[in-house]
């Protein structure tokens, strides 16, 4: 077998080599957020949002412009006979699993690197809170990447994937995103950051980020199969 | 009979189905080790599954399969890089370039550096390929991206080689280069653990006679003609 680091950092190498050749995934995804920014600022007609709305402005983008990713993480396995090539190599299954995960993190990461930084001009009066931010980011990333693979993986081979993604994504995701814009909230209220229930809010996240990131470790190997 | 050890494939009473359809029914053979098979039949006579069931990207549907002595589809994980499969999809990545995807695939399976960037010279100097390999797959000719998947089918020196028709889509030039690297390995000095078994699709039933050991001929509905 080939040892899983050198697998991992392969599989990771060409799908960071594809996207930055082709740009298929991330421009989408940022300017889908970048358009909904403008959408709520407008919609809304507020110059300024905090607390529970601006939390809700920001994760709803975020949700819908990480599942144009998601779509689209193991489209060049399914189109071009990834799949078969990765079944014959001596690599335990789940590596790919773990690569493309990783990948899809570091997706939403540069998704947020750019669109976090223009939702605060557009929308925050203080920027005290975005430090604070980037640990639920990073933590809400995690169980996007794990669940997003692991839900990609099973729909990438319908011909409904489009709606298929969603559908099974949604209602997953439902207890994620509750944790993820209940620590958030707080965090952009318009007097400065507050930390009531910070800390449990993580560990929600944290919680829900090992269960998915085991769930698909584990079951990944079976959606391989024929 | 030969015993199971000698052979490299042994199928018994080898079944598959799409649904409702048979796809294969009631195959039998036995190939011993270091041989070649040729696989003949019409369209939609099952070549093409029997050799996605002896790659392990098909599991069968009844009957007896045991392939470099491991029966599948349960030990199919022991076979993981022992065989290498050319099917009718090239099995590369059309926004790398030729050589890339061979060096993405000599990482898969674990080849060290120096080793894998001679073989790719090499096989891919063999199949002409060497001026070209830097431009992306998806810029090849059907020809082409032939040639890069035999590079890729070989480039782990596997002790069974499973072939879907690797002349299709090859000028006569291509197709020479690709018989020798296909059918010379030993002669080129591959390291594969034991004699190197082939076993290829073609349409063509008098050359694969002249060229293989052992012909297997599949009827439409899969049945063993």
């Amino acid at each position: 077998m080939t040892p899983s680091r050198h697998a991992f950092a392969a599989i990771v190498g060409k799908d960071l080599r594809t996207e930055l050749r082709t740009m298929r995934s991330l421009p989408a995804m940022v300017l889908f957020a970048i358009t909904t920014f403008i959408i709520f600022r407008y919609g809304l007609d507020r110059t300024a949002l905090s607390g529970s709305l601006a939390s809700g402005v920001i994760w709803t983008t975020l949700l819908f412009a990480a599942i144009l990713g998601i779509n689209r993480i193991f489209l060049p396995e399914r189109e071009e006979g990834g799949f078969d090539a990765f079944r014959l190599a001596p690599v335990d299954r789940p590596v790919l699993f773990t690569a493309k995960a990783a990948v899809l993190f570091l997706y939403l990461a540069v998704l947020e690197l750019i669109v976090v930084p223009i939702f605060a001009v557009f929308f925050l009066q203080t920027w005290e809170g975005l430090l604070p931010l980037v640990l639920i980011l990073l933590a809400t990333n995690l169980g996007f990447a794990a669940l997003g693979t692991l839900i990609s993986s099973m729909a990438v081979n319908s011909r409904a994937r489009d709606l298929l993604v969603p559908l099974l994504l949604l209602p997953l995701v439902v207890p994620l995103m509750i944790a993820a814009t209940s620590a958030t909230g707080p965090l952009l209220d318009a007097g400065g950051p507050s930390y009531d229930k910070f800390g449990t809010w993580l560990l929600v996240l944290g919680l829900y980020d090992g269960i998915f990131c085991l769930v698909g470790y584990a079951v990944f190997d079976f959606l391989l199969e024929d | 009979m030969a015993d199971r050890s000698e052979n490299a494939i042994r199928l018994r009473g080898l079944g598959r189905d799409y649904g409702d359809r048979p796809a294969l029914a009631g195959v039998d053979l036995d190939l011993p080790a270091g041989t070649s098979l040729a696989l003949l039949g019409p369209n939609g006579s099952g070549k093409s599954t029997l050799l996605r069931i002896l790659a392990t990207l098909l599991r069968p549907s009844r009957g007896e399969v045991s392939v470099l002595d491991c029966d599948l589809p349960n030990d199919a994980w022991k076979l993981r890089g022992k065989i290498g499969y050319l099917g009718h999809e090239p099995l590369l990545y059309e926004d790398l370039t030729g050589r890339e995807n061979l060096e993405f695939q000599a990482r898969l399976y674990g080849l060290p550096r120096e080793e894998a960037a001679s073989r790719i010279d090499s096989d891919l100097a063999l199949l002409g390929m060497s001026r070209r390999s830097g431009y992306r797959v998806s810029d090849y000719s059907a020809g082409m991206k032939q040639r890069i998947a035999i590079c890729r089918a070989v480039l782990h020196r596997p002790s069974l080689l499973l072939l879907d028709e690797p002349d299709s889509n090859l000028d006569p030039e291509g197709r020479e280069a690709a018989r020798t690297l296909i059918g010379r390995s030993e002669e080129l000095g591959w390291p594969a653990e034991g004699p190197v078994t082939r076993v290829v699709v073609s349409h063509e039933p008098e050359k694969a006679r002249a060229e293989s050991d052992q012909l297997l001929e599949l009827a439409i509905g899969g049945v063993q003609a």
